[in-house]
């Protein structure tokens, strides 16, 4: 794949490869993002949202989940590539692929899984589920169920940060379905017009539901998609958890600085169907091992690290402490009791 | 550890499907995410993928077996010298697996009652009789001067619409507002209704206080998801966690020959949904009072105004101080024979009704709704106790409308006082017409009260 630079002037894009893929200049890179303790716990976040999500899957097959429940595995390293290049206080938006990007911000894998099941000590008391949880306290603005509302929302918060002049950003993430919602573009625009600090994620798994890109996007280069509104953009290989915080860290530092938009594409692929019901015929057996044998986030770093001396033993410890983490959530969340009746009429309205 | 592989429930209705190949046999070691066998479920085909890691020591289920029920063991995983007699007889795991019956998650609580009064007025507080200083002023003004004093009251309050800032107000309602308080909190935005909508409910969650102006009601329609499903919904969702203090504003129902895509009334609309606060002031005193509670309430709030009533004066209070609850109706003129409820521009038609009715010897009361959720059921029920009938006007269409929500009120909680069915005057089951005489027969006028009242006076 060609390596190019792509400048953060929305006048000096150009696209680049056949097949429209971009890379982040390796001279660029910030080398302390190799060293072998920022992977390592890059290494860990990425496992630990790995391990959440086949427990919840688990848990799904057993039942103790209902409804829709959207795995994000093989998407690992855009959350936590971009959860890197963030602070405390800016804001995190995204659709119902959520549960990686709530383990990212750092809420209690607990809270979390007790969500999943229903029960009284999910973060939102059993009464939202997968698509509709929030952590105000991590500046987790949900889990939306609506495919692209969340976009107009997270302009909202970075309208709001810019209003407050408190220097924090908002990354909103959608995913390639998504980018053919209208309100995207009306959320652009407002964005570019009143140049708030919101990053467009956009994560791109190459199928919308069952639907691959080229089949319903007239345009596939979603990254120019905010071109007419003058919001600069790139693609990024979403499988490599250090290109996507060097990519990250760029927008983010620009976004600061008050110069704005940033769209960043993320190339990445989700392992499962598009939720646990999903057999996922659209695609072949071939792509899907293609991507977990020569592509994963997780061995990927796993290689750099085996690579820089890290002994083996090192990442079974991480592999053995996240999954205890996630068993011990898994315990929690179905100890927990369902919520109390009362809770029925509780959070419609706030009491004045 | 050993553990048992259970059958998998693979669709929010799968309970049992066939278990129709095993990828890998027994002795095979697997590793989470590899896949072990194929089952079909309700709808489709599906992989079952490995948590657990080891070597798949004992296969339960044999390939082919039809009607497997979910959470029964299928296979055993476990170290190659475990000893797995205990898990491998096809009991149930005990311990570390949680077992299906604690699962089912059938709730053995009570059903509640599915008809939980919608208002309930106790919590709201009373009203204030106001006797402080008066000046006379149009709703458009008491609009304006709402707005301006809870901008200078708290700097979290701004104002964002099409037209609000240079223009003014497409109806001049934030006339000198963009002067006073600058374009930071004054903000034109483009037509974009769904995105401004959501950019307003986005600030909102985090801690804003918004005052999104559509230049009508109808043109909100395009921001409807954001209102419903990010507004409404989101501190239910969120536990109580995150709610939206914002507030929507702008002339709702019919105007002056604008014909259909212009002239609805979207009480009933946003009336419907827990989580939204519905108000439809006619007096510019209710305008300003319940608009300024509007924008300190911490939820959000629908604020249908009417676009004939921008230029009606009416005296209001000048005293910064002064609020209106929501959630209170205003007894508009005291009567003994009959009960008309209305709300924004219909208290006029009802006003004009009760001084033809007055001619006639007939005292009917009306009721100004001002609230329409929460609805202010204690008042039109004390009332209908007095007089023992009932007629409700508004300009919306009248099936699944407001009308029909008043009477149904007062049929749970009046019903033996009742003399007469109450009736109701709508707008006409149309798209509304722009021919003059059309729109006149299409829209509730005094006449047309003053014969619903006399029809359940039976006279």
């Amino acid at each position: 794949m060609v390596q190019k630079a792509r400048s953060l002037s929305p006048t000096n894009q150009r696209a680049s490869g056949a097949n429209g893929n971009s890379r982040i200049n390796a001279k660029n890179a910030d080398e302390s993002l190799h060293s072998p303790a920022i992977l390592l716990e890059r290494y860990r976040s990425m496992l630990l949202i790995r391990r959440f999500e086949e427990k919840a899957g688990q848990l799904y097959g057993m039942g103790a989940i209902g409804g829709f429940c959207h795995l994000y595995i093989g998407q690992e390293a855009v959350v936590t590539g971009i959860q890197a290049a963030l602070i405390p206080g800016d804001s995190i938006i995204t659709s119902y692929r959520d549960h990686g990007h709530m383990i990212a911000t750092g809420m209690d894998a607990k809270g979390v899984m007790a969500e999943l099941t229903g029960r009284r000590d999910g973060y939102s008391h059993g009464k939202g589920g997968s698509m509709h949880m929030f952590s105000r306290e991590k500046g987790f603005f949900g889990g939306h169920g609506i495919v692209g509302a969340q976009v107009p929302l997270g302009t909202g918060l970075a309208f709001a940060h810019k209003y407050r002049e408190d220097g924090h950003v908002c990354v909103t993430y959608f995913g390639d379905g998504a980018s053919n919602q209208g309100q995207i573009y009306e959320a652009m625009n407002m964005a570019s017009l009143w140049k708030v600090p919101q990053i467009f994620v956009i994560e791109n798994n190459r199928y919308g539901m069952g639907t691959a890109v080229a089949r319903i996007a007239a345009g596939t280069k979603l990254y120019k998609r905010g071109e007419g509104f003058g919001i600069p953009g790139r693609t990024v290989n979403g499988m490599d958890v250090t290109e996507v915080e060097q990519a990250a860290r760029e927008a983010v530092s620009a976004a600061r600085k008050g110069q704005g938009p940033y769209i960043l594409e993320m190339e990445t692929y989700r392992y499962r169907g598009h939720s646990m019901s999903d057999p996922a015929k659209y695609r072949s057996k071939e792509e899907v091992a293609d991507m977990r044998d020569h592509h994963d986030p997780i061995n990927h770093v796993a290689k750099l690290l085996e690579q820089a001396g890290v002994d083996e033993e090192k990442l079974k410890a991480i592999d053995n402490e996240v999954k205890a983490i996630c068993s011990d959530a898994a315990e929690f969340a179905l100890a927990s009791p369902e919520p109390d009746a009362s809770e029925l009429w509780t959070d419609v309205l706030v009491e004045a | 550890m050993a553990t048992q592989i259970l059958m998998p429930a693979l669709s929010p209705t799968m309970t049992e499907g066939k278990l129709s190949k095993w990828l890998k046999n027994q002795g095979d070691t697997v590793k989470s995410g590899d896949v072990i066998a194929e089952i079909e479920t309700d709808k489709a085909t599906m992989e079952v993928e490995a948590v657990d890691e080891g070597i798949l020591r004992q296969i339960l289920v044999p390939a082919g077996t039809e009607g497997v029920a979910v959470n029964t063991p299928i296979a055993v995983v476990g170290e190659a010298n475990e000893d797995i007699s205990a898990l491998a007889a096809g009991g149930k795991a005990g311990g570390a697996k949680p077992s299906p019956s604690k699962m089912a998650a059938a709730s053995t609580q009570e059903p509640v009652a599915a008809a939980k009064p919608v208002a309930v007025t106790s919590s709201i507080p009373q009203e204030t009789e106001y006797a402080g200083k008066t000046e006379k002023k149009t709703v458009r003004e008491a609009l304006r001067d709402a707005m301006a004093e809870e901008m200078r009251r708290d700097p979290s309050v701004f104002l964002m619409g099409e037209e609000v800032a240079q223009y003014q107000g497409a109806y001049k309602v934030s006339q000198g507002l963009l002067d006073e308080f600058g374009a930071k909190r004054v903000i034109d935005a483009p037509i974009s209704e769904m995105g401004f909508a959501g950019l307003g409910v986005g600030a909102a969650l985090s801690g804003l206080r918004p005052i999104i102006e559509f230049m009508t009601f109808n043109f909100a329609m395009q921001a409807l998801d954001q209102i419903i499903n990010s507004a409404a919904k989101t501190l239910y969702m969120s536990g109580g966690q995150m709610g939206a203090p914002i507030v929507f504003r702008g002339p709702n129902g019919a105007a002056s020959r604008v014909a259909a895509q212009h002239s609805q009334c979207y009480a009933s609309w946003y009336a419907h949904c827990p989580g939204l606060k519905v108000v439809a002031p006619y007096s510019a005193a209710d305008a300003k009072g319940l608009l300024k509670s509007a924008i300190r309430d911490p939820n959000p709030v629908i604020f249908l105004e009417h676009e004939i009533l921008y230029g009606a004066s009416f005296e209001v209070p000048t005293d910064p101080d002064y609020v209106v609850p929501i959630g209170r109706a205003r007894v508009a003129r005291r009567g003994r024979d009959v009960t008309i409820t209305a709300f924004s521009y219909s208290v006029k038609t009802a006003l004009e009704a009760a001084e033809l009715l007055a001619a006639e010897g007939i005292e009917a009361e009306v009721i100004d709704l001002r609230s329409i959720r929460p609805l202010d059921v204690a008042t039109i029920v004390e009332s209908v106790k007095r007089t023992n009938r009932l007629v409700t006007v508004e300009e919306g269409w009248g099936f699944a409308g407001i009308g029909g929500e008043v009477a149904m009120q007062v049929i749970e909680h009046a019903f033996d006082y009742l003399d007469a069915p109450p009736v109701r005057v709508c707008g006409a089951d149309v798209p509304l017409p722009y021919a003059a005489n059309l729109e006149k027969l299409a829209l509730p006028q005094p006449a047309g009260v003053f014969s619903a009242v006399k029809a359940v006076m039976y006279r």
